[in-house]
């Protein structure tokens, strides 16, 4: 398929800006116009259309297919979300409006307001800031906080200790916010090595960052003994909350120790995601914390009008403009309120049945190396299957060819060929019955005729792009 | 799998080979099987002091991002240039045109707590 620019035409147009100002290039700063020529595709409103529906077409989404991709939660987007974040008055409202005259935006402000309510309700975190953009960012957030907290008191921090079984971002961002990192293996059962984490934990660890459940599905048991520890080494313990659909509305990460929490609104609470955002990556934090969240934090006032405190004494300063990505903020909110107490546990549950549905369905089949209850997602390997040639590669790519989006493969790093697989609470048995006949059927073909799944997928646009070639090869324009 | 005699092993997949004061150091052809092709590997920090251990570079394939362990304290004298246009060569020579850097020996008696070709052979097959 051709690129936009190569179907443009000199001289086509499908927009007409009309005459520009006669002056106006004395009216704009020569510091601000362009240098060099504006290249732009030249393609009728027509061409446009009919290009990205067809690239719309070539994609795999799930409105479309099965998709279960671990660790990224792909459940359903309600549409009543999108309803309400294109209500006219938010959509077409400035966010510069709620410094200029709050009165006017009492709408939003209530919906941050509130939203933060609950998802402090949902953690027993004592504050939340909606102003992170992703996951990735609420991470840094969450140990600028955590540093912060240690400047204040004093106290000599060098390192944070990250289990292996933790998402890898969190390294890089303890790395990012100026910590050593230390890696902390995990135990045959799929727990961090506690031994090794006594090891290393002391005075000079300013946090330790945990996913739970962890990139193994599984739900780490000696969670308290390790949040004990943390406290008596005045280290802070950060929730990496992209798993929180497993227990939201049974467990509160407050309760068992946790200062410092990101949630991932676009996985958990179901805002649309996977095209590269827009995400949210609110952060809650525990009461020790509440005096470093960033500004503007949203109020309600006594008289019961919501308005701005910039008079935070400790505040780490601002992360975003404004409040974050607001319309997926407004969608989590929706989300929540459709849902109810109720709802949000009845989906927890879920998740967690569905998934252990198939694992221990497809359990005669692949090899699983962590072979106990699992959460919200369970890992498989396809060691059985790589005896044979077939590696978890060429198992993503024969679901592909069945209409499947494949599960997340060769992560987390410490299975070998692994296979992550997160069908979310939003798919019926029916759905997830056809899934299982299908790595069923892949795995008696990796068996019997292995040729077959190495040359999969037949009959799709793009069948297996060179991989090394285009990491090796990087070229980041289409001209 | 191969694994190359008179060079020394460790258990995170490096060998050295010693040439009187200085260690040449890359990643096993076991290491380089399981990483997949290589994609980028970072120049080492020309100089840098280094301890036994501890991470001195990284190499990325298109499965994973791994830290290199320097087997051996020193300074690093010397990268291997040709890996950054052809990361390539780890998967095509592993032990030879695939060599990663170079350190300048501390301590020498450091060489004992190595693995030989033998032990490394061994600790392979028990990772099967």
């Amino acid at each position: 398929m051709k690129n936009i620019f190569e179907i443009s035409v000199k001289g086509r147009k499908g927009f007409d800006p009309g005459e520009a100002d006669e002056n106006i290039l004395e009216k704009i700063d020569k510091s601000l116009l362009r240098k060099g020529e504006l290249v732009l595709p030249e393609i009728s409103e027509f061409d446009a259309v009919r290009h990205y529906m067809r690239l719309g077409r070539r994609n795999f989404s799930v409105d479309e297919n099965f998709y279960p991709l671990g660790s990224c939660t792909m459940k359903y987007n309600p549409r009543v979300n999108e309803t309400a974040a294109s209500i006219s008055g938010f959509a077409s409202m400035h966010p510069l409006m709620s410094y200029i005259d709050e009165a006017s935006v009492q709408g939003a402000l209530e919906v941050i307001y509130n939203l933060s309510f609950l998802l402090c309700e949902i953690t027993g975190m004592k504050k939340i800031t909606t102003q992170p953009y992703a996951g990735a960012h609420g991470e840094l957030a969450g140990i600028m906080l955590m540093a912060a907290y240690h400047r204040k008191k004093g106290n000599n921090k060098k390192h944070i200790i990250v289990p292996e079984s933790a998402h890898g971002t969190n390294p890089a961002s303890a790395a990012a916010a100026g910590y050593d990192v230390v890696s902390v293996p995990v135990d045959e059962s799929g727990d961090m090595d506690i031994e090794a984490f006594r090891a290393v934990i002391g005075p000079e660890t300013a946090g330790v960052m945990m996913t739970v459940p962890s990139t193994l599905g599984v739900f780490e048991k000696n969670v308290s003994g390790i949040a004990e520890l943390a406290r008596e080494n005045d280290a802070l313990m950060y929730y990496d909350g992209a798993n929180l659909n497993a227990i939201m509305g049974r467990v509160k990460p407050g309760e068992i120790g946790f200062d410092i929490i990101h949630m991932n609104l676009h996985k958990t609470f179901a805002a649309p995601h996977g095209g590269g955002g827009p995400g949210s990556g609110v952060v809650g934090v525990s009461e020790k914390l509440s005096g470093f969240i960033p500004v503007p934090e949203v109020i309600k006032t006594p008289g019961g009008m919501y308005g701005l405190n910039f008079n935070v004494k400790d505040s780490i300063g601002m992360l975003a403009s404004f409040f974050g990505n607001f319309g997926v903020l407004l969608k989590a909110y929706t989300y929540i309120l459709m849902l109810g107490k109720e709802g949000l546990v009845d989906a927890t549950e879920k998740a967690v049945l569905n998934a252990n549905y198939i694992m221990k369905k497809l359990k005669p089949y692949y090899d699983l190396p962590y072979d106990r209850l699992c959460m919200h997602e369970c890992v498989f390997s396809a060691k059985k299957q790589a005896a044979k040639g077939v590696r978890a590669l060429d198992i993503a790519k024969a679901l592909i060819e069945r209409g499947i989006h494949p599960p997340t493969v060769y992560f987390p790093l410490v299975v070998e060929e692994a296979m992550m697989i997160e069908p979310t609470e939003t798919e019926s048995k029916e759905e997830i019955d056809i899934f299982i006949e299908a790595m069923e059927e892949i795995a008696r073909l990796a068996e019997n005729e292995p040729e077959r799944i190495k040359n999969a997928p037949a009959g799709m646009p793009i069948t297996r792009p060179d991989e090394t070639k285009a990491a090796r090869e990087l070229k980041l324009t289409c001209l | 799998m191969e694994i190359k005699e008179g060079y020394f092993y460790t258990k995170e997949h490096e060998w050295v080979k010693i040439e009187g004061d200085t260690a040449k150091i890359g990643i096993t052809d076991y290491a380089q099987h399981k990483l997949g092709d290589i994609t980028f590997v970072e120049p080492p920090e020309n100089g840098k002091e280094i301890s036994a251990g501890s991470a001195v570079t990284g190499v990325e394939s298109v499965k994973a991002a791994s830290d290199i362990y320097s087997p051996i304290s020193g300074k690093v004298s010397g990268f291997n240039e040709a890996l950054e246009n052809e990361p390539g060569l780890i998967n095509e020579s592993p032990y030879d045109s695939g060599w990663i850097l170079e350190v300048k020996i501390k301590d020498e008696s450091e060489k004992e707590k190595l693995l030989t070709a033998e032990a490394y052979r061994e600790y392979t097959e028990g990772l099967e």
